[in-house]
């Protein structure tokens, strides 16, 4: 599978009885309101290239940011060598010898490669001469092909993010955190970075290495640790598990007890979508004639690994982006062209995947909050003035009726967790009638209780006639409420899976496209 | 629900008077450097107006209000619009040009000449939200470069259709005829001067712009449009129009702010046309913290300072362009003090919030079904 040189080999074999190049035990992190990291626990040994799996929102970035200083774990320890060590601040961290590696890099377009990899560590080995052979030893040693005086506006992706890399070698990292550095790469700059990651590690460095391409991770890592709702739940070999099966581990295999309920699907169509293409400037569409219908009483599940233009699907129902071709209907309407506004008008619900930045005023009190995207209909409005008093007695509905914590509906939406954030979301857009319901990883960060909550209310509204488009990366959740299930690749959407019989692994390979 | 309302008061109040207190100290100790007598500059400032300087006070504010609200209808939708002062210019410079024809009797002269102002003014700034939503232009850039233009159109205007007959070697347009000027209220006693009558218009346009922001569907959006764009966005609020309007908006008013001065003191518009009150309202707004009772006080304290400090030079012999580093300090400190008091607020809501849902009976607490 994966070349593992000898000196690797031998590191990984002496790993048993020299202390784990770094070791984290039972770290736990809150946020108000959520736990971001809970007992995650595993260890690297030196010399090995070690990745952490997991979907977006599994708690990958927290552990990160907490691995490299820039936040504190509540709970739990790391221990470097060995050593049990505090990391108060990057700075620390660089000190134990851990350097991280950006997925945005972070270099000035207007420097040379040595003026970017001295910056802020003059005292190292001077801003000169002494830097410059530095420089172009590190270079040498892990073949780099990095040249100090090359102006970093004239390099190409790959090689930036080489220059990144040795930045943080430079200030003496002797463990690496990448952070989904293949996300920015073309494939032959991916192979490049694996043939790098290799040499670092048979210099006996080690690479902590976070994604969720899986293929990429099997082709590279010596050992795989997946990440899921905050938490550690395996650490694999990879000579010895398929993508399939980190898949599955990935999004969950334990599948809640097949919807009991009965099927309310009938035969009115209520989202119709034709042909639908989003093409991009260059390159390959974003979504490729995209086919699909939701009839009245019906749940259509989304599954897909992100960034396969699942967000750009909904955005295109929702009127924020104009197609490129195909018609959107809203039963016999062609929507395709309708402003956002005219769409939420026409009965459409919108539980967009990013809540803080497209569902929420953080600042603005619950009452406002629950106007938007309603500001044009009653209660919230009379005429061309706001009817405060009506969306004050609409948002204390709300929240008792969809059990939004809170002391008041004048504190503001920041300082609600994000599971009574997102019920108010979920309360607020059922409150008008919606004849469809677009939902984008409704339950995405947030606690347990408040997933149950919200699930409920997703077959509630099926049960009530509505046409509910359900984007999730979550296995369980998708089988546990579709009546339908298609998965998206690369832009374009796979056939019907019937949720009653399809297993999580079939939709996970469907998913990786390893089928 | 009182009590945070009385700590979210406090919070408010907190910012500015912390401001004030850093611009007290570091005015200190300038003067103490550059060896002037503090106690004596102090003395000075913090006297009781005279009658006569009460009013040039409040005749100050009222033009200073207009201008900052003027620049807040911008900020509220996080628009910087730096281009009130070109605005008013153009503005108070076509008001002047119709009015002094004296083609309309009295008040409806005043009227019209209300209304060309306005709609020079937003028009004006119309260019920059053009710009910015047909080109992505930003406003900051295109304002600055507007104001320079229109200090160069009105300076190049002005000398074509200066007014030749009044035989004095000061530049400006026909004087408006005596029944089209605007009476001031003779509201101080003990002085001969009076309050610009359109004090009023300032008023009203403070309460529009609280009305309009905080009670109307539209003033919501825009509000929706500064917090959060993209929320914005999905609420199905249209950017770029709203960009325009606002533009159109803050230009408007910062048409009305040359014209207390144009009809009650100066009757034309000529090379001592009062300049710098648009970057006036940039300050006046950040100090009042767009809200129109805050720019109330802003403008009368930057009115305040200026009035006062001119004794300085006179009576304390110190330059009384001290009160530009007074004012400078304040806002400095208002920006910083502002932030550091939001911040202190939220964390505080948090805790709060967070406190009184684990008080609450049952299984309040989130967390523990997640544990």
């Amino acid at each position: 599978m994966c070349a593992i040189t000898d000196s690797a080999q031998s590191a990984v074999n002496a790993g048993s009885t020299i202390a784990p190049a770094v070791e984290l035990r039972g770290i736990t992190k809150r946020f108000p309101g959520v736990v971001a990291n809970k007992d995650v626990t595993f260890s690297v040994p030196r010399g090995t290239v070690h990745a952490i799996v997991g979907e977006n929102g599994a708690g990958k970035s927290t552990l990160m940011k907490i691995l490299y200083g820039v936040q504190r774990a509540d709970e739990g320890t790391i221990s470097v060598d060995g050593a049990a060590v505090s990391l108060h601040s990057p700075s620390d961290a660089i000190d134990v010898g851990i350097g991280m590696v950006f997925q945005h890099f972070m270099l000035a377009d207007n420097l040379t490669v040595l003026e970017n990899v001295v910056l802020g560590a003059e005292k190292r080995h001077g801003i000169a001469d002494r830097a410059r052979a530095e420089i172009v030893r590190i270079s040498g040693e892990y073949s780099l092909d990095v040249h100090p005086d090359d102006l970093v506006a004239d390099l190409g992706v790959g090689r930036r993010q080489r220059v990144e890399i040795l930045k943080v070698l430079y200030r003496g990292a002797k463990t690496l955190i990448l952070d989904e550095p293949t996300a920015v790469l073309v494939p032959q700059e991916v192979d490049e970075l694996f043939d790098n990651l290799r040499e670092l590690k048979s210099e006996g460095l080690t690479v902590i290495f976070i994604s969720h391409k899986l293929d990429e991770v099997l082709s590279v890592a010596d050992s795989i640790t997946v990440m899921r709702r905050g938490t550690t739940v395996a650490t694999v070999d990879p000579k010895s598990v398929t993508s399939r099966q980190l898949a599955e581990l990935m999004v969950g295999s334990e599948l809640p007890s097949p919807s009991t309920e009965v099927s309310t699907v009938t035969d009115r169509p209520i989202l119709t979508i034709a042909g639908l293409v989003l093409a991009e400037a260059e390159g390959r569409d974003i979504l490729h004639d995209i086919n699909l219908t939701i009839h009245a009483g019906e749940v259509l599940g989304v599954a897909g690994v992100e960034g396969n233009g699942q967000a750009e699907l909904v955005e295109a129902i929702m009127g924020m982006r104009e197609p490129s071709a195909g018609r959107i209907l809203l039963e016999d309407k062609d929507i395709s062209d309708w402003h956002t506004r005219e769409i939420r008008e026409a009965g459409v619900g919108y539980i967009p995947e990013d809540r803080q930045r497209h569902a929420l005023l953080l600042d603005a009190p619950l009452w406002e909050n629950v106007m938007l995207g309603h500001q044009t209909q009653t209660p919230n409005v009379r005429g061309i003035w706001v009817d405060a008093a009506g969306a004050k007695a609409e948002t204390e509905r709300i929240a008792a009726e969809y059990d939004v914590r809170t002391p008041s509906i004048y504190v503001t939406a920041h300082s609600l967790s994000g599971g009574n954030q997102q019920k108010l979301i979920v309360g607020r857009e059922m409150s008008h009638t919606p004849r469809v319901l677009v939902a984008a990883h409704p339950t995405r960060g947030v606690d347990v209780g408040a997933q149950a909550a919200i699930w409920e209310q997703i077959k509630k509204a099926r049960r009530e006639g509505l046409a509910v488009l359900l984007i999730s990366a979550d296995l369980d959740e998708l089988i546990g409420l579709s009546d339908t299930i298609r998965v998206i690749l690369r832009g374009q959407l796979s056939g019907d899976f019937d949720p009653g019989v399809v297993t999580a692994e079939d939709l996970g390979a469907a998913m990786t496209g390893a089928v | 629900m009182k009590a945070v309302d009385l700590r979210k008061l406090g919070l408010a109040l907190a910012a500015p008077v912390l401001a004030l207190l850093v611009a007290f100290l570091v005015t200190s100790i300038v003067l103490l450097l550059a060896g002037d007598p503090v106690v004596a500059v102090w003395t000075q400032l913090l006297t009781v107006p005279r009658p006569r300087l009460v009013v040039a006070i409040i005749n100050g504010a009222t033009v200073y209000y207009l201008s900052a609200i003027a620049v807040a209808i911008g900020f509220r939708m996080n628009l910087f619009n730096i281009g009130v002062d070109g605005q008013y210019r153009v503005a108070a410079f076509a008001a002047a040009v119709f009015a002094g024809q004296g083609w309309l009797p009295g008040p409806l002269n005043i009227f019209v000449s209300l209304l060309i102002a306005v709609v020079a003014g937003a028009l004006w700034a119309g260019i920059a939200g053009w710009l910015k939503v047909s080109r992505g232009v930003s406003e900051v850039i295109s304002t600055i470069m507007l104001n320079a233009i229109a200090t160069g159109l009105v300076s190049y205007l002005l000398f074509k259709v200066a007014d030749s007959t009044t035989g004095s070697n000061v530049t400006n347009t026909k004087v408006l005829p005596t029944a089209s000027r605007v009476p001031g209220f003779p509201l101080i006693p003990g002085t001969p001067n009076k309050v610009y009558g359109f004090i009023l218009l300032s008023v009203l346009i403070g309460v529009g712009y609280w009305v309009v922001l905080n009670k109307t569907r539209f003033g919501y959006d825009l509000r929706a449009t500064g917090r959060s764009e993209t929320a914005a966005v999905a609420s199905g609020v249209d950017v770029k129009r709203m960009v325009l309007t606002a533009m159109l908006l803050s230009g408007a008013v910062a048409g009305m702010v040359g014209m207390p001065l144009l009809f009650g003191q100066d009757f034309s518009y000529g090379t001592t046309f009062q300049p710098g009150l648009g970057f006036a309202g940039i300050a006046i707004a950040l100090l009042g913290r767009n809200h129109p009772v805050g720019i109330g006080f802003g403008a009368l304290l930057w009115s305040y300072l200026e009035q006062q400090g001119n004794g300085l030079q006179i009576n304390v012999g110190v330059s009384s362009e001290l009160v530009f580093i007074i004012q400078g300090v304040i806002v400095l400190a208002v920006v910083i003090a502002y932030e550091v008091v939001r911040r202190a607020g939220l964390r505080m809501e948090q805790r709060n919030v967070a406190r009184q849902l684990s008080d609450q009976p049952g299984p309040s607490n989130p967390e523990r079904v997640t544990a």
